[in-house]
């Protein structure tokens, strides 16, 4: 047995079993982190002692109830921005270099409940702003597949740890793809839940009407798993949505027989890698064998998702990171007066993409401009969300590529933001419209890179497209492949 | 060019930004291209839409007026750059 590459509910039944201890799990886990990090670097900090700790109390817990929580004694990798009290939490930025947040993120407290292990904070781009983890203000994240790919972003770091077996689970944030499109390039499952279905509370805001929190793990029953243990109502996020939390991993039976897989027209275009639709193709071949109703279908304003997206997030942003003002907490740099010190301040403590988003966002929402660009952009996004409200009353579910390419090299994008903001092209619309999507893998390019699925569901509908995904994954063993490392 | 280096300046002054002239320079090329491409949103006709700020219907959550937290003062002022007893340091704002 090699604990690390477990699965967590492996990991929980041979716990229960008394085959393996939460300890030596996470020691194992630990181990593998030394012998690793060294050429992937996922991690930004890493909590080793508090760790074993809350293992060994994990052990005590097992052996008194053998009916407790399935996360009791598993380790689970952070992203780092996820307010964790007393662990330093940076969202990969100089300006919260030293920040030890005073209190747990909602999630965090119910996982900490639940018992499960914390290894540690991932690497990120900084505030969750990019596609390939290379705007981390600390380091660059590695392809556990191959060192000259970025693992994606902005959950890079999660999504790395995952494939590279520095931790059973992962959670991330997705606001236009963050969780899905590195979920993609690593070769793992990630879930973006619908809107309000899991507490933003204590996750640092990016852009508030689309952050939404998710697991990151080897396999679908682990990711219902894990949706299981995060979703649910919280008074402290008003947007959060009170709904009782079914029973994810219970539904997962492999049938999905009848069920009508909806596949957009406009989502196979030019730039997309021929092995990425070569692979997409033969991917809803087999859902078919597996029952599933294929069906044409048409999301109109699909192109103009990016505008919107960049224009409705970096406006959000502008406006979330005006607290980085060198008062309260952050970095302060010594201005001559007030205003030379808020400047200077975000200044040194932002790096060029986060200043990039608060430049464009503030533009789109400065006097003269806000009609032209932000109510341009929100009008638009009712249009996109429309598209697939429209499509929803013909297909259960929809199918589409995770991203048109697999793990782009890294340096490939970072001097052309527009070309980096066009990766995020089939993940973004669905943050637009609140929906949940999942990504897994559905295959290798010539390269040896994973290629991402992603299975789009209606509002609240996670148990649909977790059951499209479970089905697909019986059928093959993409899951089951590992990065040599 | 949509963008000129002075409204460049004008939103970095907005955003409370300082940047440098090399700065100036990179971000009025790239925010150009990036609002050029934006321009395609004019190619829609959205006069009739209702512009959409939540994707997921949500209405006014409400709670009692009530303290729920008792704020720790020590561990809300452990991150501060700067402090004096119970209060944040901060520059000298009032001439």
């Amino acid at each position: 047995m090699n604990p690390p590459a477990l699965t967590l509910h492996e990991a929980a039944d041979l716990l229960r079993q008394r085959e393996l201890s939460s300890k030596e799990l996470t020691a194992a886990v630990f181990d593998r982190i030394a012998a690793t990090d060294d050429k992937v670097h996922s991690y930004i900090t890493l909590c080793r002692d508090s760790a074993l700790e809350q293992a060994k109390a994990a052990d005590e817990r097992l052996k008194q109830d053998q009916n407790s929580h399935p996360l009791l004694g598993i380790p689970l990798a952070i992203k780092d921005n996820f307010l964790t009290l007393g662990i330093r939490t940076t969202c990969a930025s100089k300006i919260l270099g030293d920040f030890i947040p005073p209190y747990d993120c909602t999630v965090i407290s119910k996982i900490r409940t639940a018992g499960a292990v914390i290894t540690g904070k991932t690497n990120l781009d900084e505030f969750a702003m990019g596609s390939s983890a290379e705007n981390s203000a600390f380091f660059p994240t590695r392809n556990p597949w191959r060192a000259d790919r970025v693992p994606g972003g902005s959950s890079g770091g999660s999504a790395a740890a995952v494939a590279a077996d520095q931790c059973i689970a992962a959670l991330g944030t997705d606001t236009g793809g963050s969780i899905r499109q590195p979920a993609g390039c690593c070769g793992i499952v990630g879930l973006k839940p619908t809107y309000g279905r899991v507490s933003r509370y204590g996750i640092i805001a990016f852009a508030s009407s689309m952050d939404q929190v998710g697991p990151m793990t080897k396999d679908v029953r682990d990711c219902a798993l894990m949706l299981e243990a995060i979703a649910g109502h919280d008074p402290a996020d008003s947007t959060s949505v009170n709904r009782p939390v079914p029973p994810y991993s219970e539904g997962l039976t492999g049938d999905i027989k009848g069920l009508r897989l909806g596949i957009p027209k406009e989502y196979f275009v030019s730039g997309m890698q021929p092995e990425v639709e070569q692979a997409l193709r033969q991917a809803v071949r087999l859902l078919e064998q597996n029952g599933a109703v294929i069906e044409e279908i048409s999301l109109p304003h699909t192109e103009y998702a990016i505008a919107v997206y960049y224009i409705v997030a970096t406006a959000e942003a502008s406006s979330n990171l005006a607290r980085y003002d060198g008062m309260r907490y952050g970095y302060r740099a010594r201005g001559k007066d007030l205003t030379e010190t808020y400047m200077l301040s975000r200044q040194e403590g932002f790096g060029p993409e986060v200043k990039r988003r608060i430049m464009l966002g503030t533009y789109v929402l400065s006097a003269g401009y806000y009609d032209a660009y932000y109510l341009k952009a929100q009008q638009v996004r009712a249009l996109i969300k429309k598209d697939f409200e429209e499509a929803f009353q013909r297909v259960d579910a929809i199918i589409t590529p995770t991203a048109p390419t697999t793990a782009f090299k890294m340096g490939e994008k970072t001097q052309d933001p527009l070309q980096m903001y066009l990766s995020d092209i089939y993940t973004i619309s669905i943050n637009l419209a609140g929906l949940p999507a999942l990504s897994l893998p559905c295959g290798f390019d010539s390269d040896a890179l994973p290629i991402g699925m992603q299975i789009i569901g209606k509002h609240f509908a996670e148990s649909t497209i977790l059951g499209v995904a479970y089905s697909y994954e019986q059928s093959t063993d993409w899951h089951n492949r590992k990065p040599q490392l | 060019m949509k963008l000129s280096r002075e409204e460049i300046q004008r939103v970095a002054m907005l955003a409370r930004l300082r940047l440098t002239a090399e700065e100036v320079e990179r971000f009025t090329e790239q925010l150009d291209k990036i609002l050029q491409y934006m321009d395609k949103l004019n190619q829609l006709d959205t006069s009739e839409v209702q512009p959409l700020a939540h994707a997921v219907d949500i209405v006014n959550a409400f709670r009692e007026d009530k303290v729920t937290n008792r704020p720790n003062v020590d561990a809300l002022l452990a991150n501060a750059p700067a402090r004096d007893e119970t209060f944040f340091r901060v520059p000298k704002i009032i001439e």
